[in-house]
């Protein structure tokens, strides 16, 4: 009865927030992460999910303080191996559930190929990536993300280089499940990050965040409402853009489940080797 | 306060769901996205930079607010006039 008289919210909180650590958390006024945050926490609620069974893993960076403030196991590693420590974590219990969290510079400039091969691998992982599009903790450099003509810290006249799509990427590099979403649109993102956790494979979500402090700010969008505003005006959902010309989709993303497909993963194809061997040996 | 649930009553004859609104302001670190972003102006910011409740009856329950909080700072309940009377709502 008492907990039908607390707002959902308010249980969600008391049950996965970790009580000892210090709130309000580091990030600042406005960030996306901690809008991701909730949208996590309100995603394995909705799978009832045990909290001993997950493992959330990060890098460095922002995103790397999320797994601070939750009630799973949870690891901090080192930049860009978020993935590597969740692979090691994964082959010795494979029954864990394992996630990691993960910055557009922490997965696709410093763990570029660990990100890339393990959606090759298609291992049983879920891997979210935040991208703020640039390195926001270290002072505003730009990162891969970066888009074509912004201004970063270390491209004061405008960017010249041309930015990575890191859902398209892991499409192309094989993972199973791959989606973005944006952090103006929340319910679709509880569904998408839900989602990728029960999918068997490996799995990608995008989740475009806001870096107002240092993206918007050069940029001409300082506070966080200009940005979610433009998240908003940017982002077209998958079977929307599928009937408008690419003229159209000029500087917008598509936002969506971008590949859901069946494949074996390397978790279970490895589990069916030691099996195999293991009767040879007996036959011995 | 008789001001209060006799607006209430009025509103809930309408057929209108009521709704409360809890700002958790120490946790708040006033971004101002509640503010900008609720369909009803329900949030005013203040003197201190952060969200009051000026418009508690307009609230329509979408809770764009709860989940666009990166704070977890605020919390939407049902109002309910009878709560302890019906102590096994939902």
């Amino acid at each position: 009865m008492e907990e039908k008289m607390m707002a959902e919210s308010a249980r969600l909180r008391h049950e996965y927030l970790r009580h000892d650590k210090k709130f309000p958390h580091v990030w600042c006024p406005g960030c996306g992460i901690g809008i991701v945050l909730g949208s996590l926490i309100r995603a394995i609620d909705s799978l009832g999910l045990d909290k001993d069974e997950l493992v959330l893993a990060s890098g460095i960076g922002c995103s790397g303080r999320l797994p601070v403030y939750v009630d799973f196991n949870t690891i901090h590693t080192t930049h860009g191996r978020a993935l590597t420590f969740a692979t090691g974590i994964k082959l010795a219990n494979p029954s864990l559930t394992v996630m990691t969290v993960m910055g557009d510079g922490d997965a696709t400039a410093i763990g570029g190929n660990h990100f890339i091969h393990a959606a090759r691998r298609n291992l049983n992982l879920t891997a979210i990536i935040i991208n703020n599009q640039i390195y926001g903790m270290t002072g505003g450099q730009y990162s891969p993300t970066t888009p074509y003509g912004s201004n970063s810290a270390t491209s004061v006249y405008g960017h010249i280089e041309h930015a990575f799509s890191i859902a398209e990427l892991a499409v192309t590099a094989g993972a199973s499940y791959v989606a973005r979403g944006t952090v103006y649109h929340v319910p679709a993102l509880d569904k998408l990050i839900a989602r990728g956790i029960e999918k068997e494979g490996f799995s990608v979500i995008e989740i475009m965040s806001n870096c107002h402090t240092q993206y918007g700010r050069r940029n001409k969008m300082p506070d966080p409402v200009t940005m979610m505003k433009w998240f908003r005006d940017q982002a077209v959902s998958v079977s929307r853009a599928a009937k408008m010309e690419a003229a159209e989709l000029e500087g917008k993303f598509t936002i969506g489940i971008l590949a859901d497909r069946d494949k074996p993963s390397y978790t279970s194809e490895y589990q069916h080797i030691r099996e195999q061997a293991l009767h040879q040996e007996k036959k011995k | 306060m008789d001001d209060y649930w006799q607006r209430k009553k009025n509103l809930e004859k309408e057929g209108r769901k009521l709704y409360d609104q809890q700002i958790f302001r120490d946790w708040c670190k006033g971004c101002g996205i509640c503010v900008s972003f609720c369909p009803r102006q329900v949030y005013q910011m203040d003197e201190f930079n952060k969200p009051v409740v000026v418009n508690a009856d307009d609230c329509i329950g979408c809770r764009f607010c709860v989940f666009h909080c990166p704070d977890f700072a605020i919390t939407i309940i049902r109002r309910f006039s009878d709560r302890r009377k019906k102590a096994d709502h939902k």
